[in-house]
C-alpha cells in the first residue's frame, strides 16, 4: 500500500459543485438582465426628456378630436377622449374577432369534414382550398379583398340588391337595422330563461339517462325551447321589435345598419385563412380515432349517427379542440393587420392615429400589447380548463 | 389418385374494375354523393375556366399598353416592372450582386451535401452570412455602397426571412434550453420572454422595434429602419423556435440524458453531442412549419414602411402611366409566395414521412 492517496484535486472546489455553479450562472443572468433594464430605462428617460415628450397616462383624458368610421359606443369627434378611442378600438377588435371566429369555425368544420368525404371530388376540392389559402400570407389576402374585390363593387346608386333590404356597394354592406322599442327587454329575459331552462333540462336528462338508461331527445327539445320562448314573448308583448330598412337618398343610403368594407374584407380574409388550419385540425382529430372504435361500435349495432355522436366525436374533440383554440388566438392576433387597410381597431386607432398625435410611444404600445396579452391569457386559461375537463379520467 | 392442377385466376368482373367502376365508387355511390359531385362539378365549371381564360388564354403577354385588346390579365405590367418586383430600388447596374448572392446560397446549400468535414462546414456557415451581407450592402473591396433604403422587392423579403431564420435559430435554442433548465431564475426569465412574445401580435413588436427601440439607446447609436425590423422579427421568431425545440427536447427519452451524464459529459457537451442532434432532427418538420409562418409574416414589414415585394404592388401602381394594375400585381406576388410556401410545406411533409418509421 505504498500508493499515496491522491488529493481529489478540484472535486471539492467551490466552483465544481453544480449547485454553486447554478447559483453563479443565475446571478450572472439576473445581473445581465437587470443591467440591460437599467441601461434601457436610463437612456429612455434621457431621450424622452431631451425630445420633450411627456410621460404618464394623463393623455388618456385629453380630447382626441378625430373621427372614427365605426364605433360601437357613443363617440363624438369633438368631445371624446383618447380613453374612449382606446375602448372603441378594443371593442372593434373584439367584434371582428368574434365574427371571424364564428365564420372560420363553420367554414373550417365544413372543409375538414369535406376533406374526409368518400366523394373524390369533394375531398380534392377541400384539399385544394386548404393548400391554396394557407400558403398565401394573411396580409396579402386582406389587401387583395380590400383593394381588388371590394374596391370593384359599384357605387351606391348601382348597388347589388338582395330581397330589397340588403345592399352591397363600395361603401360596404347595408342591412336592415333592428329597432328595439319598449317591451323588447322581455324578449331578452325570455331568451335568458330559456337558456337556463335548457341547462337544467340537460342535467335532468343526463341524470335520467344514468338512472334508467332511456334517451331523452334533448337536442330537438332544446332548440324548440330556445326558439319558441322568445318568439312567444315577442307576440305576447305586441311585436316590439321592428326593422329600419336602408333607403337610397341622393348619392348614399340613409338608415339601416352599415357594415364598412374594411370589416368585410377583414372577416373574409381572416376566416378564409384561419378556416384552413381549423379544417386540418378537424381532419387530424377525426383521423386520430382508431378505426377499431368505429368497428366496435358498429359491431354493437349502433346506428351511424349514434356512432358519430357517442363514439367518434367525444374522442376526436379531445384532439381537435386545443389546436382550434390556438387558431382562435392566432385569429385575434392577426386581426391587428387591419391597420394595413385602416379598419379602426386597437392597433390602427391607438398605435397608429393616437401615437401620431400624442407621441408617447412607450405608454401607447405597452397598452396595445397589454390588450393582446390579456386576450391570450384569457384564451389559454380557457384552453387549460377545457383540457382539464376533457382529460381521460383515469382510475 | 386425384390430380390437382392450378386454376387460372379469373379476371375481376367488369363491374368492379375500370373507369366506370371508379367513377361509380368515388363520385356516384349514392344519391347524396351524386348530388354533391354535381354541385362540385358546377363549382369547378364556374371557377376554373374563367380563371384559366383570364390568366393564360386571354392574357396579354407582350407588346405595349396601347396594344391591349383582350379581357384577360395584362402580364406586360409585370414584365415591365419585373426588376422593381425583384430588387426594389436597388441600382440596376448592380443587380448582379443580389444575383450572385442567390447563386452563393445554392452553392452553400449544395456544399452541405458534398463536404463532410465538420470544421469546413462550420467555417462555411460563419462565412456565408458575412459574404452575402458584404455583397449586397457593399462598401468593401471597392464595391459601391447601397443604402438599405434602396433594398426592396423579393430581395428584401428574402433578406428579412433569411436573417430572421438564421439569427433566431441559436437564440431560440438557448431559450428552449433555458426553459427546460433546473435553474429557477433562468427558467423564469426564458418563460417570461417566450410567453410575452407569443402573446402579442408581430405588428406590435414591429411597432415597438421601430418606435420604442431607438429610445432605449443613447443618441450616438443609430439603427436604420431595416435593422430595427430585423431585430423585431428575430426576437419574435426566436420565441416560436424555442417552443418547437422544446417540443423536440421533451420527446427525447430520459435515458438519453442519463446516458450523457453517465459518460461523464458536462451539460453543454451532453447537449451538443447527444441531446440536441436528436431533438433538432425530430423537430425539423415543425421548424420548417415555423419558417413558413415567418416567411409569410415578412409581409408585415410593409406596415412600418419597408418596401418588400407586397409593398411593390402599391408602389408600382402609383406610376401614373401604369395605373389600375393592382390585380396583376397581387396575383403575381400571390403566386411567388404560394410556390415558395407550398414547396417548403411539401418538403416538411417528406421529412416527416422519412422519419415516421412506425407501421
Amino acid at each position: 500500500m505504498n500508493k499515496t492517496q491522491l488529493p481529489a484535486p478540484s472535486s471539492n472546489g467551490f466552483l465544481n459543485n453544480p449547485q454553486n455553479r447554478a447559483i453563479i450562472y443565475q446571478v450572472c443572468a439576473l445581473l445581465f438582465v437587470l443591467f440591460l433594464a437599467y441601461y434601457f430605462t436610463n437612456n429612455m428617460f434621457d431621450n424622452v426628456e431631451k425630445r420633450g415628450i411627456t410621460t404618464g397616462f394623463s393623455f388618456l383624458d385629453d380630447v382626441a378630436g378625430f373621427g372614427i368610421s365605426q364605433t360601437l359606443i357613443d363617440y363624438d369627434d369633438g368631445g371624446s377622449t383618447y380613453y374612449d378611442v382606446f375602448i372603441v378600438g378594443l371593442l372593434n377588435t373584439l367584434l371582428v374577432s368574434v365574427i371571424g371566429v364564428f365564420v372560420a369555425s363553420v367554414l373550417g368544420l365544413l372543409i375538414g369534414i369535406g376533406r374526409l368525404s368518400q366523394n373524390f371530388l369533394v375531398s380534392k376540392l377541400s384539399l385544394v382550398y386548404i393548400e391554396t389559402f394557407r400558403n398565401i400570407p394573411i396580409l396579402l389576402q386582406i389587401l387583395f379583398w380590400y383593394n381588388v374585390v371590394l374596391a370593384a363593387l359599384p357605387s351606391p346608386r348601382q348597388s347589388f340588391t338582395y330581397f330589397d333590404s340588403f345592399f352591397l356597394n363600395n361603401r360596404g354592406l347595408l342591412t336592415p337595422e333592428p329597432i328595439f322599442e319598449s317591451g323588447s327587454g322581455f324578449i331578452l329575459i325570455a331568451f335568458i330563461l330559456a337558456v337556463a331552462g335548457v341547462f337544467f333540462l340537460a342535467r335532468w336528462a343526463k341524470k335520467r339517462h344514468d338512472l334508467i338508461g332511456e334517451e331523452f331527445p334533448l337536442f330537438k327539445v332544446s332548440i324548440a325551447i330556445l326558439i319558441a320562448a322568445p318568439l312567444l314573448v315577442y307576440f305576447i308583448s305586441g311585436q316590439p321589435v321592428s326593422a329600419e330598412y336602408p333607403v337610397l337618398k341622393g348619392f348614399n343610403f340613409k338608415g339601416g345598419l352599415a357594415i364598412i368594407p374594411e370589416l368585410l374584407a377583414l372577416i373574409f380574409a381572416l376566416s378564409i385563412y384561419t378556416a384552413t388550419y381549423i379544417a386540418e385540425a378537424v381532419r387530424a382529430g377525426i383521423e386520430a380515432v382508431p378505426s377499431g372504435q368505429k368497428e366496435a361500435a358498429k359491431a354493437l349495432g349502433l346506428k351511424d349517427h349514434v356512432i358519430l355522436r357517442k363514439v367518434v366525436l367525444p374522442q376526436a374533440l379531445r384532439v381537435i379542440i386545443p389546436p382550434v383554440i390556438n387558431q382562435y388566438l392566432n385569429l385575434v392576433k392577426n386581426s391587428s393587420l387591419a391597420t394595413a387597410i385602416g379598419y379602426p381597431e386597437v392597433v390602427t386607432l391607438f398605435s397608429g392615429t393616437t401615437l401620431n398625435q400624442v407621441g408617447q410611444a412607450i405608454e401607447i404600445i405597452l397598452m396595445t400589447m397589454a390588450v393582446y396579452l390579456t386576450i391570450s391569457i384569457v384564451i389559454s386559461l380557457v384552453l387549460n380548463w377545457v383540457n382539464a375537463k376533457m382529460e381521460i379520467k383515469g382510475r | 389418385m386425384a390430380t390437382y392442377s392450378i386454376k387460372e385466376a379469373k379476371a375481376a368482373p367488369s363491374s368492379s374494375k375500370g373507369i366506370f367502376f371508379w367513377l361509380k365508387e368515388n363520385l356516384f355511390p349514392d344519391v347524396k354523393n351524386s348530388l354533391l359531385t354535381l354541385v362540385g362539378m358546377y363549382f369547378v365549371y364556374l371557377t376554373i375556366p374563367p380563371l384559366l381564360n383570364w390568366m393564360i388564354f386571354d392574357a396579354t403577354w407582350s407588346g405595349t399598353q396601347a396594344e391591349i385588346v383582350k379581357e384577360g390579365a395584362r402580364w406586360i405590367f409585370i414584365i415591365e416592372k419585373f426588376d422593381q418586383f425583384m430588387y426594389g430600388f436597388y441600382p440596376e447596374a448592380l443587380h448582379w450582386r443580389p444575383n450572385l448572392v442567390l447563386f452563393i446560397t445554392f452553392a452553400f446549400l449544395a456544399s452541405f451535401k458534398l463536404v463532410s468535414n465538420l470544421k469546413v462546414k462550420i467555417a462555411f456557415m460563419l462565412l456565408y452570412p458575412v459574404v452575402c451581407f458584404l455583397l449586397i450592402s457593399g462598401g468593401w473591396f471597392g464595391l459601391e455602397t447601397v443604402e438599405t433604403e434602396k433594398w426592396g422587392g423579393l430581395m428584401l423579403t428574402l433578406v428579412v426571412a433569411a436573417v430572421g431564420i438564421i439569427a433566431s435559430f441559436p437564440l431560440g435554442i438557448v431559450l428552449a434550453l433555458g426553459r427546460q433548465s433546473d435553474m429557477p431564475i433562468v427558467k423564469t426569465l426564458c418563460v417570461g420572454f417566450i410567453e410575452f412574445i407569443r402573446g402579442v401580435p408581430l405588428i406590435t413588436i414591429l411597432f415597438m422595434a421601430s418606435v420604442v427601440l431607438p429610445l432605449f439607446f443613447s443618441d450616438g447609436i443609430d439603427f436604420d429602419k431595416l435593422l430595427r425590423a430585423l431585430i423585431g422579427i428575430t426576437l419574435f421568431q426566436a420565441a416560436y423556435i424555442a417552443e418547437v425545440v422544446r417540443g423536440g427536447l421533451q420527446a427525447i427519452p430520459k435515458g438519453q440524458y442519463e446516458a450523457a451524464k453517465s459518460l461523464g459529459l458536462g451539460y453543454w457537451q451532453g447537449m451538443i453531442l447527444i441531446i440536441l442532434p436528436q431533438a433538432l432532427k425530430i423537430s425539423i418538420p415543425n421548424l420548417v412549419g415555423s419558417f413558413i409562418s415567418l416567411f409569410k409574416d415578412t409581409t408585415l414589414v410593409l406596415i412600418i414602411g419597408l418596401f418588400d415585394i407586397l409593398a411593390m404592388v402599391t408602389l408600382t401602381n402609383s406610376d401614373t402611366s401604369w395605373l389600375g394594375y393592382e390585380i396583376e400585381g397581387y396575383v403575381f406576388v400571390t403566386l411567388i409566395y404560394w410556390v415558395i410556401c407550398f414547396s417548403m410545406s411539401q418538403y416538411s411533409k417528406a421529412v416527416e414521412r422519412k422519419f415516421n418509421t412506425e407501421h
